[in-house]
């Protein structure tokens, strides 16, 4: 409970963010790091942008005929 | 090359042209509407830069004086150029990594008429004098109104393209637009609660005032910087930089940190515009932290784009496509660097109310900004008319007379503004001020001259781009009206036999 009333706490408004910023920012890393599985997971999404690719290179930009 | 979990998804998709497949005719308009308004913007721009060294080009015609022509300016090439360009490489992006046609396809024509009525009428309006008098959100309040509507309807297009994607993952580009659509809507709301006049009046009052109002306005106008001309164009850089190198992203874990960091980090950051002044010092250092943290996924980023070359460095040799990407990421690094800086209140004492600034805002806007968007056109334009483009050559001249010219204007206005600040707060041995305000104006004659060529050389380019963009388009266009004239006759000729 006192706790509770530590965190409703105005004067501590700005600990209770920071730890809360700080931990999610802390949660995201772990949750991007920690897991060999989801790291390949992940890390497979970087070819979304290959997936539709047109068969032929014509438009690589060479000069024009 | 790996393959998604979900890259065998229908791939009966494959046999249909992309052109078929999705709409790319609103991408064209956006696409061609960005030069457009970026041909003019930057004439704009050049010339306010001239008036500024030499004054006589007023020609004391009110209209095109300084002060309205400004506005015209930040707005052309902000909105018009920036806007356009968004639109257009986010309505490709989110359909070419969603494998999704765009969703309503009239309501997406109607964001095209709307916002470029809205950037049209917005230059009228400031030339005829009419202003909110707000940085970057100059228009007045039934155009706000306008944009509101335009941008309800371009956040509907985008979500529900969204939402009848064929890949079971939302990539991060898109991630990054959803942040730029979601926030500029909250940025625009809020800075422009406003009581009209009446309501045939274009004038209108803040709904704040005093150092709240200002600090909603840099809340606001930082925030544009953020997310209209950062997060926005990061999603342009998370897929134009991979497809033009022809290899993903470095990481894509990073891209999801850069991501949350910076989203997280800018809301923060407005109040650096207001130090020394009435706001409470509390805010002002709140808002240096978050700028000074936010270096951090700056550079993150950039990291992550610059290293998608990796092992592929030749590719600069060959190709100014990807000249002009790694080239604004490079000055997107510079500007982020420069920015921490200019935000501690000591650096900002003498940086404040000088031309460092405006030297800064464009080694952001046009290294960055302008930079990844020509990549990002030259690379997309050949694709939306199934062409290649008419001259690479150009595109070297192009990419050498930018460059230079951003050179030209920011060590211009480095030196502007630094000797602006040290001249402005020197004092003798007495106690009074070393130089007048009129000496620091003789000073800054010949930096103006140097950032009017430096201008000058960037417009050159932009110029270039046009002819070039024509060029390629126009045969294409030419060869589609043939076809469809000699269909007509064939029908007519076939209908009178009948």
């Amino acid at each position: 409970m006192d706790l509770w009333y530590w965190i409703t706490d105005l004067n501590n408004s700005k600990m209770v963010a920071l730890l809360l910023f700080f931990s999610t920012f802390v949660g995201i890393l772990i949750y991007l790091f920690s897991s060999r599985k989801r790291s390949e997971r992940l890390e497979s999404y970087r070819f979304i942008p290959f997936d539709d690719d047109e068969p032929d290179q014509k438009h690589q930009d060479g000069k024009h005929p | 090359m790996a393959q998604t979990p979900s890259a065998d998804v229908d791939r009966s998709r494959t046999q249909v042209a992309p052109s078929e497949q999705y709409n790319y005719d609103i991408v064209k308009k956006f696409a061609i509407m960005s030069i457009v308004w970026g041909v003019l913007g930057m004439g704009v721009g050049v010339w306010i830069a001239s008036q500024l060294a030499f004054p006589f080009l007023n020609f004391d015609i009110p209209q095109i004086t300084f002060g309205r022509f400004r506005p015209v300016h930040t707005t052309l090439v902000i909105f018009g150029f920036g806007g356009n360009a968004l639109f257009a490489t986010s309505y490709y992006i989110v359909q070419r990594t969603c494998q999704a046609r765009l969703f309503g396809p009239k309501l997406a024509e109607f964001t095209f008429w709307g916002w470029n009525l809205a950037v049209a009428l917005g230059v009228i309006t400031y030339m005829l004098g009419y202003t909110q008098g707000r940085e970057y959100a100059e228009f007045t309040w039934q155009i706000d109104l306008l944009i509101t509507v335009v941008w309800v309807a371009y956040f509907l297009v985008y979500l529900m393209t969204l939402l009848r994607r064929s890949q079971p993952h939302i990539y991060v580009a898109n991630w990054f637009f959803m942040a730029f659509i979601l926030a500029t809507a909250i940025l625009h709301i809020f800075n422009n609660l406003a009581i009209p006049v009446s309501l045939f009046s274009l004038e209108s009052y803040s709904l704040f005032s005093g150092v709240q109002d200002a600090m909603t306005q840099w809340w606001y106008g930082h925030n544009a910087v953020g997310f209209f001309l950062t997060a926005a164009f990061l999603g342009m850089m998370y897929y134009f930089v991979p497809k033009q190198a022809g290899r993903p992203i470095y990481s894509y874990r990073l891209s999801i940190v850069h991501f949350w960091a910076l989203v997280f980090l800018y809301m923060w950051v407005g109040a650096h515009h207001l130090h020394w002044t009435a706001l409470p010092d509390w805010v002002s250092t709140l808002a240096a932290t978050f700028s000074i943290l936010l270096l951090l996924p700056s550079w993150g980023g950039m990291i992550n784009g610059v290293m998608t070359l990796s092992g592929a460095w030749h590719k600069l040799r060959t190709d100014p496509i990807m000249l002009f990407m790694i080239t604004s990421l490079s000055f997107y690094g510079m500007a982020t660097f420069e920015g921490p800086m200019m935000s501690l209140k000591s650096v900002n004492a003498l940086s404040h109310y000088t031309d460092w600034t405006v030297g800064h805002v464009h080694s952001g806007a046009l290294g960055w900004v302008a930079m990844i968007t020509f990549g990002s056109l030259y690379h997309l334009i050949p694709r939306l008319w199934d062409t290649k483009l008419y001259s690479i050559r150009l595109v070297y001249v192009h990419f050498f007379l930018a460059t230079i010219g951003i050179v030209l204007y920011i060590t211009a206005m480095w030196v502007a503004g630094i000797g602006q600040g040290l001249m402005l707060r020197a004092f003798d041995e007495y106690g009074n001020l070393s130089y007048t305000f009129i000496e620091t104006v003789v000073f800054l004659h010949q930096p103006y001259v140097v950032r009017a060529l430096g201008g000058g050389l960037f417009l050159a380019g932009m110029l270039l781009m046009a002819y070039n963009i024509y060029k390629t388009v126009e045969p294409v266009r030419r060869e589609a009206a043939r076809q469809v004239a000699s269909g007509r006759t064939e029908t007519t000729a076939s209908a009178s036999r009948a």
